[in-house]
């Protein structure tokens, strides 16, 4: 099995070491071909905007669309997946029944970890969340999998995973995890 | 909640990597810099090239400007305060932009002491000449850090030289024993924990970015194949002829580094780049690395 990273800009190198630990093969894409040899995706967090200029550069927009297997987008990677953003300058691939807010924690000085509780686990996850979104609207068919004050910051819909936080930014492997195993 | 800690502000610049930072002006260049794909913005009074010629003492931004640019773009926004000054840090911090460079460009305010970052929730980047620089930049609290350069010559020799140094000085430092990491902590004036961990990971602990005279695509593509995770680009774009495409044409190149013919092809048809300055031609006192220690 290969997971393919999405590469255009942003951490996705963080990605390719949480695979490294779980000993999952990996491969940074950055053209559109590379898509086709995938098992599954992941989106890693970044800047939205820069990305989707990317994607649509590579022509790659479509194939992210049609996509039959599982995809798991962080942060910015969450806004892509979504199926629209509050900010109607960024067009999102809409794979996900939410509407996002960009940047809804405020600027960089609001950037903040706190422990997310999760559904699936009973220790709780270390969320970082780095001017992060907010899931502000969804519809039936997403299945929560964890709160942050009471609202959802990982979600499941189909085989999409969607966290507005950063779990490559940890050392802790529990979602990639839950990704391999749940949603292949 | 714990808001401004080092791993918060290590995290935003990883979110920058593989991406252009673009010094802009204004806000209309604000926006040509976020729509050709700019992952963040610095806001300047003037770009490195124009402080240059202008000559007099550069200070921080006036926030007028920086407001201005925050309320166009998403995008993060960047902004310079003088080495060593604590309280136009503050400024920036209160007027929540999203990284302060503490930067050679504008006048030193301290010719000793470089800003205590960690008193800040807002992160700083810091430039560096070599690894001592860069670690004693961490060791004061920088989440990330870019070579010096010579920035507003529109020539990448001094990025290089700083680049190759900093990657030659780790290289060296994850090769030697545990007992010849005193000596060289010493000569690097480096804080020795610092100094151990590079040694130990062969890299450094924040993200190291390019800087100071990048002016085309095949500069990017140059910088990031000598180690550099993302690109700053400052006068190379708004003293060119063609700001908005070669603003997009960098921001392949640095996604596509890897990649002659991609480049080729991203480089075809640009105008002219900015003039540039041969290092030479700049007097030993009037070079901007040479600030800071």
């Amino acid at each position: 099995m290969i997971i393919g990273i999405l590469g255009l800009q942003g951490a996705y190198w963080k990605h390719r070491k949480i695979l490294d630990l779980l000993k999952v093969n990996s491969e940074i894409v950055k053209y559109s071909g590379q898509i086709d040899f995938c098992n599954g995706l992941i989106i890693p967090g970044g800047e939205s905007t820069t990305m989707l200029k990317l994607i649509d550069e590579s022509g790659m927009r479509e194939k992210l669309k049609q996509f039959p297997g599982p995809i798991f987008g962080t942060c910015a990677g969450a806004i892509l997946l979504s199926e629209e953003s509050e900010d109607h300058k960024v067009k999102t691939l809409g794979r996900i029944p939410v509407k996002i807010e960009r940047n809804a924690y405020g600027r960089q000085v609001e950037s903040f970890t706190q422990k997310v509780v999760l559904s699936f686990d009973k220790n709780p996850f270390p969320g970082v969340f780095i001017r992060a979104p907010k899931i502000s609207c969804y519809k039936k068919g997403i299945e929560i999998l964890g709160k942050l004050n009471g609202e959802a910051v990982i979600v499941k819909y189909k085989n999409n995973l969607l966290t507005t936080f950063h779990p490559e930014l940890t050392e802790d492997t529990r979602i990639h995890e839950y990704f391999l195993n749940n949603l292949f | 909640m714990d808001k401004g800690s080092f791993e918060v502000k290590v995290g935003l610049a990883e979110m920058l990597k593989g991406g252009v930072i673009m010094d802009v002006t204004t806000s209309e260049q604000a926006k040509i810099a976020e729509e050709a794909g700019a992952v963040a913005v610095m806001a300047l009074e003037r770009i490195p090239a124009d402080i240059r010629a202008h000559g007099g003492i550069a200070r921080m931004s006036n926030p007028k400007v920086i407001k201005e640019i925050q309320n166009i773009v998403s995008i993060p926004v960047m902004a310079k305060c003088r080495i060593g000054h604590f309280a136009e840090a503050q400024i920036l911090e209160a007027l929540k932009v999203d990284f302060i460079d503490e930067s050679e460009v504008l006048t030193p305010a301290d010719e000793e002491n470089h800003i205590w970052k960690y008193d800040f929730k807002v992160p700083f980047v810091c430039g560096c000449l070599d690894l001592g620089e860069a670690l004693r930049r961490i060791g004061e609290g920088a989440a990330l850090i870019r070579t010096k350069g010579e920035a507003g010559s529109g020539n990448i020799v001094e990025a290089v030289r700083h680049m190759r140094r900093v990657q030659s000085e780790i290289k060296k430092l994850s090769i030697m024993s545990n007992d010849e990491l005193m000596a060289e902590a010493k000569r690097l004036g480096a804080p020795f924990e610092i100094v151990q961990k590079v040694s130990k990971t062969g890299k450094l602990p924040v993200p190291n970015f390019a800087a100071g005279g990048v002016a085309t695509p095949a500069d990017a593509s140059l910088m990031m194949q000598l180690g550099a995770e993302s690109v700053f680009v400052g006068s190379g774009i708004f003293k060119s002829d063609d700001p908005a495409p070669r603003a997009r044409a960098i921001v392949l190149a640095t996604t596509y580094y890897d990649n002659p013919l991609k480049l080729s092809e991203i480089s075809a048809g640009l105008k002219d780049a900015m003039k540039g300055l041969d290092i030479a031609e700049i007097p030993e006192k009037e070079r901007l690395a040479n600030r800071g220690w």
